[in-house]
């Protein structure tokens, strides 16, 4: 059996702000080194997935600079490899892509052409480590014609924010998108599976009749064709919800078992290398509870933070509850807590940045 | 485009790294957290310029090989030129290298295939960051048949190296390979470029010589000065290391912890490229105290640190202590350890409350040309077993159990062997 995988990385959230100004939310830096779409990548690399088309609309630029050639994925391929799917002008015209189902639609191409019988749609926003295979032997196992991966999800999601899935048994028999009042709290969470031929077969029907997005074409199948629901058990989170939710993900991979869970369960995580040095603790450095990455030079307090590749902390700075993006310098007695600050910005010598109810953010290149 | 093939000889054993070498060619010894030694001679033809090398192996040249595979970490996988391991091989006067002249000229072939108007003479075992254009433009501008690096070291270290005596013109007129009693201070670096049509003759001449010991530094290099050939010696002044004993080896990595040390790891515009293992950052706990020390990623640090490296991967558990030590990749130290003075090899397992380097210093009773004093070695895979003490200059060798600990205590210059 060879499966395709899709990425759906497209995306833009306003909930983001500045986050998201300048890269596609799949491109947001996480946990000190990689960026959201690895997650989901190298998930399918390591299912034995040896083609991935990417699909990218919104901003993509740092995006593309980060899959390269697919080399950190051994995606660098003669056959197969990494697919950057892109709208493009044609002899027929030129069209954004309308929504999920109709961007594979206008991917036709890779479809029809590829030698695979399956396909694995995923999202490049969503952090956690999976092991796909077991999805396909459900799916083969439970005789279904489509495989939902869902979750339930604890009260820490805001559930009217997801996709709410009624199951008997396997089958989902109905999906709400992001209801009101949310009946349970199972929900589903962006990845499909199916037959090739039957996604190209609703994609056909629909697409052309007007219906862009992927899932409400799956909701209105649930009556004829058997859609199942995986249950996953493990870590998952969006990026995508906004910038608490993503804060919140970078702090929990001060946790264990997070780390353990996302780094190293069901192979590797895999990014783009930065061949930076390691990492030089100074003598006059406190460093508590915090993740510190290649490159990084931190001679003052850095407590429950996220230091990405590059960071410097300069004597007598203090960063608390922080997530600082890589090349940022925070200099000679500055103060950043509760904050989120992004690529290569500059605090000053005792400058302050404190959040309070409400984190702070800068923006990439910032100085204060 | 200059025609230039670099040769980097990194077939030797490095005997006076004792256990640290027992499975490993020296080339492939870890350096600085993330590194092995021939990353920095690698490194450096590539920030050169320099796109096609050969490395030339010998000593357990596996994991080496591993390391640089197909050069990719460098970008040294190309089509044209790139990375090639020139490794022994039979047919006709071939055999086994019996010296660096003797590596080279039975690559002749491979050389006279590149074409290079200059081969430039590395070792994969030296520690140090040089443009070597400044180099070969010394040699042209000097209308140069050879050239030799070289740099002023203390006097009292000179007789370790190869000591060269020069004229106002910089042309050397005397070569020494570790004289007794030196007559200057300028030292080789094992770093030469040779105009190739000239070098090649000098090495077809060298291996029809049955007394020659097929050596550059020993054979080549005085024959050619002997004959009044043009040699000139390039002064360096940049970092350099040989780090070719346990003691110069455990001092150029803690080198690396000081506020400014003499080599710069963070110069963007010179990055020193490896083949790693991929890892998260490293995460240090509530607990951990971390001073003066670089830490790699993946490592889990939960005790304190002072004045040490760790390289990728080492977990450093509660209450435990690592003071002025070198800690290689993958290993994992337990609860209430104390560690000092210590280089500890890749992927040791130390259970909880060991203790190592601790009491007086005394000579080892294994080897004390190799093991001269203070710092205590654990060879690679080994696994040491709760609550047991090792004193200073102690060795644990290579693949070491539990069942050899046959004793919970291993005086100062003491040592324990794998058993069968």
């Amino acid at each position: 059996m060879k499966v395709l995988g899709l990425i759906l990385a497209g995306g833009h959230s306003e909930s983001l702000g500045p986050l998201v100004s300048k890269r596609a939310s799949a491109a947001l830096p996480v946990f000190g080194k990689y960026r959201a779409i690895d997650f989901t990548l190298s998930n399918m690399v390591n299912a034995g997935i040896r083609k991935v088309g990417v699909l990218t609309q919104y901003n993509p630029r740092s995006l593309m600079d980060h899959l390269g050639s697919g080399k950190e994925w051994d995606l660098d391929r003669k056959n197969g490899g990494l697919f950057i799917l892109q709208p493009y002008v044609s002899a027929e015209g030129s069209y954004w892509y309308k929504g999920t189902a109709d961007a594979i639609f206008q991917n036709m191409t890779i479809l029809r052409r590829g030698e695979e019988d399956y396909v694995l749609i995923g999202s490049g926003d969503h952090i956690y480590k999976i092991d796909f295979t077991q999805v396909f032997n459900f799916h083969f196992s439970t005789g279904a014609d489509i495989t939902l991966l869902v979750k339930y999800l604890d009260e820490t999601y805001d559930l009217t924010k997801y996709g709410i899935v009624q199951m008997e048994d396997h089958r989902i028999v109905s999906i709400e998108e992001k209801p009101q009042n949310p009946r349970g709290n199972l929900a589903f969470l962006g990845v499909y599976f199916m037959n090739k031929y039957l996604l190209m077969e609703l994609l056909y029907n629909y697409v052309t009749k007007g219906e862009n997005d992927l899932l409400n074409i799956v909701i209105s199948q649930l009556g004829k064709l058997k859609v199942h629901g995986y249950v996953f058990n493990g870590y998952w989170r969006n990026v995508k919800k906004g910038i608490d939710e993503y804060f919140r993900i970078n702090m929990d991979a001060l946790r264990k078992e997070i780390r353990e869970e996302l780094f190293y369960k069901h192979g590797k995580v895999y990014t783009k290398l930065k061949d930076l040095p390691p990492p030089k603790i100074g003598s006059s450095a406190v460093v508590k509870n915090s993740i510190i990455s290649d490159g990084c030079i931190v001679n003052g307090h850095v407590e429950n933070s996220v230091l990405f590749r590059g960071v410097v902390v300069k004597a007598g700075a203090v960063v608390e509850n922080a997530v600082v993006m890589q090349d940022t310098m925070i200099e000679e007695g500055a103060v950043v807590k509760n904050a989120i600050l992004d690529k290569e910005v500059l605090i000053r010598q005792q400058g302050r940045l404190v959040g309070k109810e409400k984190l702070a953010v800068m923006e990439k290149r910032a100085v204060l | 485009m200059r025609r230039v093939l670099a040769l980097i000889l990194a077939g030797g054993h490095g005997k006076r790294l004792g256990v640290l070498t027992e499975k490993i060619a020296k080339p492939a010894v870890p350096f600085g957290g993330k590194y092995r030694l021939i990353d920095f001679t690698l490194s450096n033809c590539v920030n050169s310029g320099i796109y096609h090398v050969g490395v030339l192996t010998q000593y357990r040249p596996h994991l080496l090989i591993s390391h640089i595979g197909i050069g990719r970490p460098w970008d040294l996988d190309r089509k044209k030129g790139g990375l090639v391991i020139l490794q022994p091989y039979l047919g006709g006067v071939a055999g086994w290298y019996k010296g660096t002249a003797d590596a080279v000229y039975q690559n002749i072939e491979f050389v006279d295939e590149a074409n290079p108007e200059q081969v430039l003479i590395l070792s994969g075992d030296h520690v140090y960051a040089m443009d070597y254009n400044d180099m070969l433009d010394f040699h042209i501008l000097k209308n140069a048949e050879g050239t030799i690096a070289c740099m002023e070291v203390p006097l009292d270290e000179a007789s370790r190296f190869g000591i060269m005596l020069t004229d106002v013109e910089s042309r050397i007129v005397d070569f020494e390979e570790k004289p007794p009693r030196p007559r200057s201070n300028l030292a080789s670096l094992g770093i030469y470029v040779f105009n190739w049509s000239f070098l090649r003759e000098y090495l077809i001449r060298d291996a029809e010589d049955e007394d020659s010991s097929h050596d550059f530094g020993k054979d080549i290099i005085p024959r050619m000065i002997k004959e009044g050939r043009q040699i000139f010696a390039f002064k360096f002044s940049g970092y350099w290391r040989d780090v070719g004993t346990i003691r110069s080896y455990w001092e150029s990595n803690l080198e690396l912890t000081r506020p400014l040390p003499p080599l710069n790891l963070y110069d963007r515009h010179w990055r020193f490229y490896t083949q790693t293992e991929e890892m998260p950052p490293a995460y240090c706990a509530p607990e951990s105290r971390i001073s003066n020390s670089i830490i790699s990623e993946g490592c889990e640090i939960r005790g304190t640190v002072e004045n040490s490296v760790l390289f990728q991967g080492v977990h450093v558990g509660e209450g435990s202590v690592i003071k002025n030590s070198v800690i290689m990749t993958g290993t994992v130290v337990g609860k209430n350890c104390l560690i000092e003075n210590s280089v500890v090899a890749e992927r040791v397992t130390i259970g909880d409350e060991v203790q190592i380097g601790i009491g007086d210093d005394a000579p080892s009773a294994l080897d004390p040309e190799v093991y001269t004093g203070l710092i205590t070695v654990i060879g690679m895979y080994s696994k040491i077993p709760e609550n047991v003490r090792i004193g200073k200059n102690c060795v644990v060798g290579v693949g070491v159990t539990e069942k050899d600990f046959s004793v919970k205590e291993l005086p100062s210059g003491g040592f324990i062997l794998r058993g069968e």
